[in-house]
């Protein structure tokens, strides 16, 4: 765990005025992000009012079941839904800042220039990341041709300089190979290597490590590590590892049913989870010290529906706790984010009392 | 690489030998096997109401009295080493490659083949340039607007173009565009002697074949393309931030282009071997033409040369697209 800004962070800031550009201190600045997708049987909520902030040197972790909007927010970042076919359909509201620039309100052309030299993504499965006509070097030069005025020659250099950063040997003569020349692990690498060619301030891990084995596993987490230390870049890491996000993060964000449920610092997020949502992440998580006669307990029921979000909270079909008894609560009020100390954010009617009394008694001694 | 390529050719000449058989077996055994006898089948070779000896005579030419195996053993024999007729007191050499002598002309095969192979090829060459061009280029800029007006209409139009028959098709265009208002030459002209004149006599057909075709490409672009721009790999070329027209050009469209080289290289050797309508609706002299003539007048050897050079151009073809795929696509081993 880095000690990198566990206070200094804007993670979980009140909003502030819109347009107060003043008022904006983090590096990355999403506010009540939505991505909404119309389809024929209605609209698709995949990200509905999603904020929270991030600084330089800061990773934060995105954490949730599948379908919960987090690649969907890490590619409303990088402004990749509006293009293509289907990009004419996409509905986006709310704020993107990164480097006091609006993404989300600027010309398609200039989020262009910042795609790939301010923000870079790494993804998932590198291997259909990955065009597998193009060598890997052709495949990285292109990427620094595209912001930098140079020769070939030039980018080429660079290409191997990238490779041999990542850790791949031989990069002189690996440059040349063919993607699915590369190992997995490997493969990743060289996608890494490429999203760095512009030294991004913000790099952007969709489950960079989910296609690989365990032990390629750590050493791409300690090599994102290790360059973000070097370039002092921001990271949002995507997972559904929490082994991950112990590891990693700095902050960390719970996705529910394209909202965010619960957040803050990992310290204070892991010491004290607040969210119902959270607890059951938790418990469903395996642990090398547990009981091994313990079975794992997942969180009971489907993923909500993304166009038919239950009223309320989204999470109260699933929850064990729906039934405990709320004041002044109906069930189809939504619980907002609330803050607590450490700047540890969460959206649950259960009061602060309620929530410590489960956690403590029923929860912990489990995990 | 080269013993990929030996491998292939090897391959390839034992496939252009079993077509030889079957083809062989199908002009000379199979009507022997429907009761048809030697006389009679010599007979188709000569006037009305010959005498005995004629017969006689034309069936020891033609060697349609030795067994069909031998026959065919002299055919490919023939093609090796050339072949002797004798009629009569004159002996006729066919020069190697020989591909059998045709008895209603007089004339030996392949030296009618090779003069109209190149009017074929015009023909061929032509149409898919302008088809290539055209079926790709509608079916990319479909993709991208997929129910969209654009792709609407030239999808309706493409539909129309498959189902319309090239014998009406070409004769339209023949009506209007040479006849009606005589923008085009009537007679071939050789490349070689009126490169202008050569392009302006075939455009019609070039356009009333390519129609056909380019509507085929244009589905199989649109297609492609549709799966192609939804891989991850254009993410990729998107998220480094390159134009869309290089993510479309450069990632898409290579990616979508491998498979259509396949089905180009299949239709344009197939067409190589004649393009029988297009060439009888515009009185061209090519090899389809050939093998009309041989098929009404009954002239076996004609049909067997015509189905020989067919065969060995779809062959080519085939190995031509095989290591053009393995020069596309990296992930292909020739081996």
């Amino acid at each position: 765990m880095t000690e990198l800004s566990k206070t200094g962070s804007a993670v979980g800031e009140p909003v502030a005025a819109a347009g107060d550009s003043a008022a904006r201190t983090s590096f990355l600045d999403v506010r009540d992000l939505k991505v909404h997708f119309p389809t024929d049987d209605g609209i698709v909520k995949s990200v509905d009012g999603l904020s929270f902030a991030l600084d330089k040197g800061e990773t934060l972790c995105i954490v949730g079941e599948s379908g919960s909007g987090k690649s969907v927010t890490s590619l409303a970042i990088m402004g990749l839904h509006r293009l293509g076919a289907r990009g004419k359909n996409v509905q986006m509201h709310g704020e993107i800042w990164l480097d006091g620039k609006e993404l989300i309100s600027a010309p398609p052309q200039d989020v262009r220039r910042l795609r790939g030299r301010d923000m870079a993504m790494i993804f998932q499965d590198p291997l259909s990341a990955m065009h597998p006509y193009y060598t890997v070097g052709t495949q990285i030069v292109e990427a620094y041709r595209v912001h930098n005025d140079v020769s070939r020659k030039v980018a080429r250099t660079r290409a191997i300089e990238l490779l041999d950063r990542v850790g791949i040997p031989e990069p002189a003569k690996r440059v040349d190979s063919y993607p699915h020349e590369f190992s997995g692990g490997m493969r990743q690498r060289a996608m890494i290597a490429m999203s760095l060619a512009n030294n991004p301030s913000l790099l952007i891990a969709d489950e960079p490590t989910t296609a690989l084995d365990v032990t390629v596993q750590a050493q791409i987490l300690d090599l994102i590590r290790d360059l973000q230390k070097e370039f002092e870049s921001a990271v949002v890491l995507i997972t559904h590892d929490l082994g991950v996000v112990a590891e990693i993060a700095d902050q960390v964000l719970v996705m529910y049913g394209g909202r965010c449920v619960e957040r803050g610092p990992v310290d204070e997020v892991f010491a004290q989870p607040q969210h119902p949502y959270t607890w059951g992440l938790l418990g469903s998580m395996p642990r090398i010290d547990r009981e091994q006669t313990d079975r794992l307990t997942p969180v009971k029921g489907q993923p909500p529906s993304l166009i038919n979000v239950p009223s309320g909270c989204a999470f109260h079909p699933r929850c064990p706790y729906a039934d405990v008894p709320k004041d002044n609560v109906t069930r189809t009020q939504r619980p907002e984010l609330e803050l607590a100390d450490g700047g540890h954010w969460s959206a649950c009617h259960l009061s602060t009392e309620d929530r410590t009394r489960i956690w403590t008694e029923e929860i912990a001694p489990k995990l | 690489m080269i013993s990929y390529i030996i491998r292939r050719v090897i391959a390839a000449v034992i496939l252009l030998l079993v077509v030889t058989a079957v083809t062989f077996c199908i002009f000379f055994l199979l009507p022997r096997l429907a009761g048809q006898t030697a006389d009679q089948l010599a007979q188709q070779y000569i006037g009305k109401s010959p005498s005995a000896a004629d017969v006689a005579a034309v069936k020891h030419n033609l060697g349609l009295d030795q067994p069909v195996y031998e026959q065919y053993w002299h055919f490919i024999k023939g093609i090796v080493t050339g072949a002797d007729y004798h009629f009569g007191p004159t002996t006729l050499h066919c020069n190697a490659p020989c591909f059998g002598y045709s008895f209603k002309n007089h004339v030996a095969v392949w030296p009618e083949l090779t003069q109209r192979l190149p009017v074929t090829a015009s023909l061929a060459i032509g149409a898919a340039v302008i088809w290539l061009l055209s079926g790709v280029t509608i079916g990319v800029i479909s993709a991208l607007r997929p129910g969209s007006l654009f792709d609407r209409a030239f999808m309706g139009v493409a539909l129309t173009g498959v189902s319309m028959p090239m014998f009406f098709t070409g004769q339209l265009a023949l009506l209007l565009f040479t006849y009606q208002w005589p923008i085009f030459g009537r007679t071939y002209v050789p490349f070689t002697e009126n490169p202008a004149q050569w392009a302006n006599t075939l455009i019609p057909a070039w356009c009333s074949l390519a129609l056909l075709y380019s509507a085929i490409y244009a589905r199989l672009t649109r297609s492609g393309m549709l799966e192609t721009m939804n891989e991850d790999f254009i993410r990729t070329a998107r998220a480094k931030g390159l134009h869309e027209r290089t993510v479309v050009g450069r990632h898409g469209l290579r990616a979508a282009l491998t498979p259509i080289i396949t089905v180009f290289g299949m239709d344009f050797g197939l067409l190589l071997g004649g393009a029988v309508i297009t060439e009888k609706v515009f009185s061209l002299h090519g090899v389809g033409e050939y093998a009309v003539q041989g098929i009404t007048d009954n002239d076996l050897p004609k049909v067997l040369g015509v189905t020989l050079l067919a065969a060995f151009f779809v062959v080519l073809f085939n190995l031509l697209v095989d290591l053009l795929y393995a020069a596309a696509d990296p992930r292909v081993r020739l081996s």
